[in-house]
């Protein structure tokens, strides 16, 4: 059973508390009437299911009920981060000992078109 | 009965205190601070079971939790029945009653062993599956008598009178396992300040200490644990749990520890105060740091035939001696590959009993034991090792020869020694159950001959855990474990001076896992691997050569380390044959994953309180009472307790529930019935984009709805599926209250934060939910405009307040707001006070009400009015794959919304488009007496090939009073098409009911009775 911080309460609390609502950063096209099948396809169905650092959308659903973001490893579970919307992670599959920090620089987004 | 085996001096055991037992029906004696397996020892009781598929007699082996063969059944009532008790680890207590699981009928003559001897070169590994395959449909009625003539014990048929609780705890530090180690781990932590929680499975703390020939500060090692635990105890920081095991090592560092509190004192928690006690507690504990001190596990020889009662681990029989006082034999020989396992032979010599011999399978051993053995004229034969036991229901004999390894065969001539005891050690294996818990493979180390864990972060190991064996080395690693938990909680390191303990020279130890034997392993005496389920090195072979190379396979086909047992004993062994069989290493062989929990946890443990009326918290309505009072059934939804019906007396006799819904729905149709709908979910939604937002997430406008109009919507997920619905009612221009279904309340409130605060955090928006703060009563019928006239003030003016129109006022004279929304289809009310007023409205209704024939209905006869009226219920008609065109609701979709609303683009997909989706129908049963089964499914043409393509399913169906007939809603592809055609519905008897597709609209289609 996981051990989460909440960004927003600032505690870590037990697992019990929360739902995970599955990967993050999955930002809903800003014109859906434009985008082909194929890509509303891909923005409903498909997900990413890697081995080792992914990110994930979890809601503090009996405590604050804010949704925020975590990185967790999914082969040792440990969770590296939470996180709130709208913010970045610092471990991502390309830095998985933390991004450096650049103080003023906004990081690249993760994927195309995240705005949470 | 004399306790032949007992020592008249020694141990840890209370000779003042007497304790009396049985065992299969026979009285035994025994001492306070014996277990259950030293008392049956000191009585000489050699067979304690039968194996689980030889049937072969067998006697206890170890002297903790990984004893493989005395697992015994518990209890002498029929609630008090435990299943899967180590005796090993049951402490005993007077009047303890303790079976054998297996044996028929007995263990002492057991038929069963009949097939293991006769059948047992043809039962390899699978026999059962291979045996019992054909015909296939047979294989319950096989299973059924295998399964009788296995199994380890059975569950109470009776309710359990214990209590159980569970503690949530956290610490700084878990220290677990009380041995060498994990004291001076305690020590060092808790001197540090850190929080510390110290546990051990044994009745006493101490481990290895509390028979260790060794002395710490030249006294006995026990006098030192006694000054470490006095320590312990007087410290705030540190909790001590004794007899406590922890199973499992879960996510994060949360580990559950199963303190059994009453279990060595009787069968069922005795009274205290007056009061049961409690019998075991679950701690789960969140620890920051955890210290696995759990010590090693010694690792038996396999030759042939050593699960002959009378063979035991050489360890076990210095703890029987020095702890117990007791001796389980009256002449040994000792088989080894290391200098450990020598102190078996002093400790038993010191007993006064003989050591005819010990077999080393070293050419040359020199460490200091060995010597100590040599002076005291013990006969060593070296480069030996015993290839097989004799006898049959006790070792009788010791067969020993020289061994090559190199070429695994017996190298010489064998000598056959007289005995009744053989112990045996092939060295050690660190106890990495916790650690595999985490997920953590572990890793082969060859010079201890054994698996370390692979430790996660803010895990350490000390100790036997981590392959260190030497006393003063075990007492030093414990420190630098609890020092390094302190520092890394935060805390200033501590100073632990050390016991002196005596240096000791000791010599290499030897790789021995497989004896050789004269005959290849195929055709030789069994050779057991997994004592608790009959594994043997002939079973492993044969898993290789039928091509099982992986050790996960090899497991699975030969259930080595399966079911209680987790491999303690045997899965060292087992690799390491299947590694010499398949020409590789053991590293490269690999391990298989230790699962929790580690020992069998008993149900009652799990379950804490949360069993019976604590297993679910229930929901009540400000009703409840009133519906309590005048007779409702109730039906649960969700943790809602609804009323179902409302039966009456009628002529003495109680209505059944088809009698009582149709005196219900004749109500509504033709008077008036109240209906409590306070479970229905109620989201108050305010600010100014309010509005904007449930046109995103409704499917139809919500532009124009003005106040004290009322709207009802659907609502999709982004796959174009209905999830909900409900209608909302507009309170002011940036003010709205929207209605859930009962069972959707919470997902629905989730859902709308979801798209808030991930997607559209630019709308000004707030969602409150006020389900519980606003009671609703449903009052509906003809007859309701006149009822709701006598106790309102609100204009009730067909013109002025229409149907979808809400009011504010009062209704008995308290603040309500009243919407003519209709789930029946007939005019009604729908009356929402604060909860705390509820049953005033409620009852002041049925003063007013009898005269207007006013009853009160409950949820089936809601079901079937709304059904009549093909009004859905999302998650009965719609299942995650109904569209709201699937449904006939294009009505309820605003597809030119500026705003794509959620679902629209996926509505424009193939598959949603297609023509032949699955259609919301009616069905009406050609024979009217019929009603069809909910869930049936539903063919074009019964007289298909089975299998018959399927085109639907029944969603929901009664028997309509009004209708005087069965009625259904159904889903059925291209539904909306076929109207008047005839579908089938094969049954699981047989029959085949005949329906014909209507609209699901069976009842005022037009909506005039609703519109009055």
């Amino acid at each position: 059973m996981f051990y989460i911080h909440c960004p927003y309460c600032g505690e870590l609390r037990e697992e019990e508390e929360f739902h995970p609502k599955g990967q993050a950063h999955i930002a809903r096209p800003e014109d859906p009437e434009s985008c082909s099948d194929e890509e509303w396809g891909d923005y409903l169905f498909f997900r990413d299911n890697p081995r080792g650092i992914h990110h994930e959308l979890w809601v503090h659903a009996v405590g604050c009920r804010k949704f925020f973001n975590i990185t967790r490893h999914t082969v040792t579970y440990e969770i590296l981060e939470t996180y709130k919307m709208g913010e970045q992670p610092r471990f991502t599959a390309e830095h998985p000992e933390g991004r450096p920090s650049q103080d003023g620089v906004e990081p690249a987004p993760l994927r195309e078109g995240v705005r949470a | 009965m004399s306790q032949l085996n007992r020592l008249a001096r020694g141990g840890r055991i209370d000779r003042s205190r007497r304790l009396s037992f049985t065992f299969n029906g026979k009285r035994y004696q025994g001492h306070a601070g014996d277990t259950l397996a030293s008392a049956l020892l000191a009585n000489g009781v050699d067979i304690v079971n039968r194996s689980f598929k030889y049937s072969r007699p067998r006697g206890i082996v170890a002297a903790g939790a990984e004893e493989p063969n005395a697992v015994v059944q518990l209890g002498k009532t029929e609630a008090g029945q435990v299943p899967n008790v180590r005796a090993t680890q049951q402490a005993l207590f007077d009047g303890l009653e303790a079976r054998s699981t297996n044996g028929w009928p007995n263990v002492q003559r057991d038929l069963m062993s009949l097939v293991g001897k006769l059948g047992g070169q043809f039962m390899p590994p699978g026999f059962y599956y291979k045996t019992f395959m054909a015909p296939a449909s047979l294989w319950m009625t096989y299973e059924k008598y295998i399964r009788k003539s296995a199994g380890l014990g059975r569950s109470p048929m009776e309710n359990d009178p214990d209590i159980y609780d569970h503690l949530h705890q956290h610490c700084d530090v878990l220290v677990i396992g009380a041995g060498p180690a994990g004291l001076t781990a305690a020590l060092a932590a808790a001197r540090s300040g850190a929080r510390v929680i110290l546990v051990d499975e044994q009745e006493e703390m101490g481990g290895s200490l509390l028979d260790t020939r060794e002395l710490l500060d030249d006294k006995p090692a026990d006098q030192w644990v006694t000054e470490a635990l006095k320590e312990l105890a007087g410290l705030d920081n540190v909790t001590l749990l004794p007899r406590t095991t922890a199973n499992g090592y879960h996510d994060h560092h949360f580990v559950t520890l199963h303190e059994r509190r009453t279990e060595h004192l009787a069968e069922t928690a005795p009274l205290k105060d007056g009061r049961r006690q409690v019998r075991s507690r679950m701690h789960r504990v969140r620890a920051g740091r955890v210290v696995l001190a759990t010590g090693a596990h010694e690792r038996p020889l396999v030759y042939g035939n050593n699960d002959v009662p009378g063979n035991l681990l050489a360890g076990a029989v210095s703890t029987y001696v020095r702890r117990y006082g007791v001796v389980p034999g009256k002449r040994l020989v000792l088989s080894t590959s290391n200098d450990h396992a020598y102190r078996a032979a002093l400790d038993w010599l010191e007993s006064g009993r003989e050591v005819v011999a010990i077999a080393d399978v070293r050419a040359n051993p020199d460490g200091e034991l060995v010597e100590q053995a040599r002076a005291q004229g013990i006969r060593i034969i070296e480069g030996a090792a015993v290839i097989e036991a004799k006898g049959d229901s006790r070792v009788s004999g010791a067969r020993v020869a020289k061994v090559d390894l190199d070429g695994f065969r017996v190298a010489g001539a064998v000598e056959t020694l007289d005995c009744d005891t053989i112990a045996s050690s092939g060295g050690y294996s660190p106890v990495i159950h916790l650690a595999s818990h985490t997920g953590a493979r572990p890793t082969w180390r060859d010079d201890i001959l054994g698996f370390v864990p692979t430790l996660v972060k803010g895990v350490s190991a000390a100790g036997g855990a981590q392959g260190v064996y030497a006393t003063a080395e075990v007492l030093a690693d414990g420190v630098e474990a609890g020092r390094q938990a302190a520092t890394e909680a935060g805390l200033p390191a501590a100073s632990v001076s050390l016991p002196r303990v005596a240096a000791r020279r000791d010599g290499t130890a030897c790789a021995l896992y497989q004896v050789p034997h004269e005959k290849p392993t195929l055709r030789g005496p069994k050779q057991f691997v997994d004592l608790q389920n009959d594994v043997t090195a002939a079973g492993i072979e044969v898993a290789t050569r039928e091509g099982f190379e992986s050790i996960e396979h090899v497991k699975r086909y030969t259930a080595m380390g399966f079911g209680t047992d987790q491999g303690k004993l045997g899965n060292i062994n087992g690799m390491a044959i299947a590694a010499r069989l398949l020409g590789r290493s053991i590293p490269e062989v690999g391990t298989t994953v230790f699962r929790p929990n580690y020992t069998p946890v008993t149900f009652g443990a799990i379950v804490g309180r949360h069993c019976r009326e604590l297993f679910d918290p229930e929901r009540y309505t400000a009703m409840h009472q009133w519906h309590v009072e005048h007779g409702a059934e109730f039906e649960e939804v969700g943790q809602w307790k609804r009323p179902w019906y409302f039966p009456r007396q009628v002529n003495g006799k109680t209505e059944t529930m088809h009698e009582a819904v149709a005196r219900e729905c004749r109500a509504v149709r033709e008077a008036v019935g109240i209906l409590d709908a306070s479970t229905l979910g109620k989201i108050d939604i305010q600010g100014p984009d309010a509005r904007e937002f449930l046109g995103r997430v409704y499917t139809n406008k919500w532009a124009q709805l003005a106040p004290g109009r009322v709207r009802y919507g659907l609502m999709c997920k982004d796959d174009g599926m209905v999830f909900d619905d409900g209608t909302t009612s507009c309170l002011g221009a940036n003010h709205f209250l929207m209605t859930t279904t009962t069972g959707g309340a919470a997902g629905v409130l989730e859902w709308l934060e979801l798209w808030h605060q991930t997607e559209w955090p630019e709308l000004d928006v707030y969602f409150t939910s006020v389900t519980d703060h606003w009671a609703t009563m449903t009052v509906t019928g003809p007859e309701a405009r006149k009822l709701m006239a006598e106790i309102t003030d609100i204009d009730l003016d067909k013109e002025a307040f229409k149907f979808m129109d809400w009011r504010e006022g009062t209704v008995a004279g308290v603040p309500a707001r009243v919407f003519r929304i209709s789930f029946t289809g007939e005019l009604a009310y729908e009356i929402n006070v604060q909860a705390n007023y509820a049953l005033h409205v409620w009852e002041t209704l049925f003063a007013h009400g009898d005269k207007y024939g006013l009853t009160p209905y409950g949820t089936e006869t809601m079901h079937v009015l709304r059904a009549e009226k093909g009004f859905i219920i999302a998650g009965q008609e719609t299942d995650g794959s109904v569209t709201p065109e699937d449904l006939g609701m294009h009505w309820a979709v605003g597809y030119d919304k500026p705003f794509s609303w959620i679902g629209q683009r996926a509505l424009t997909r193939p598959d949603t488009a297609r023509t032949d989706r699955k259609q919301l129908v009616g069905l009406k049963p050609r024979d009217a007496k019929v009603v069809l089964e909910e869930g049936a499914q539903i063919v074009f043409d019964p007289n298909h090939a089975i299998p018959m393509p399927m085109v639907g399913h029944v969603t929901s169906s009664y028997y309509s009073p009004t209708l005087d007939s069965g009625f259904a809603l159904a889903v059925v592809k291209g539904g909306q098409q076929k109207m008047g055609e005839t579908v089938y519905l094969p049954m699981a008897d047989g029959q085949v009911h005949e329906a014909e597709i209507v609209s699901p609209i069976f009842l005022d289609p037009k909506g005039e009775r609703q519109n009055v």
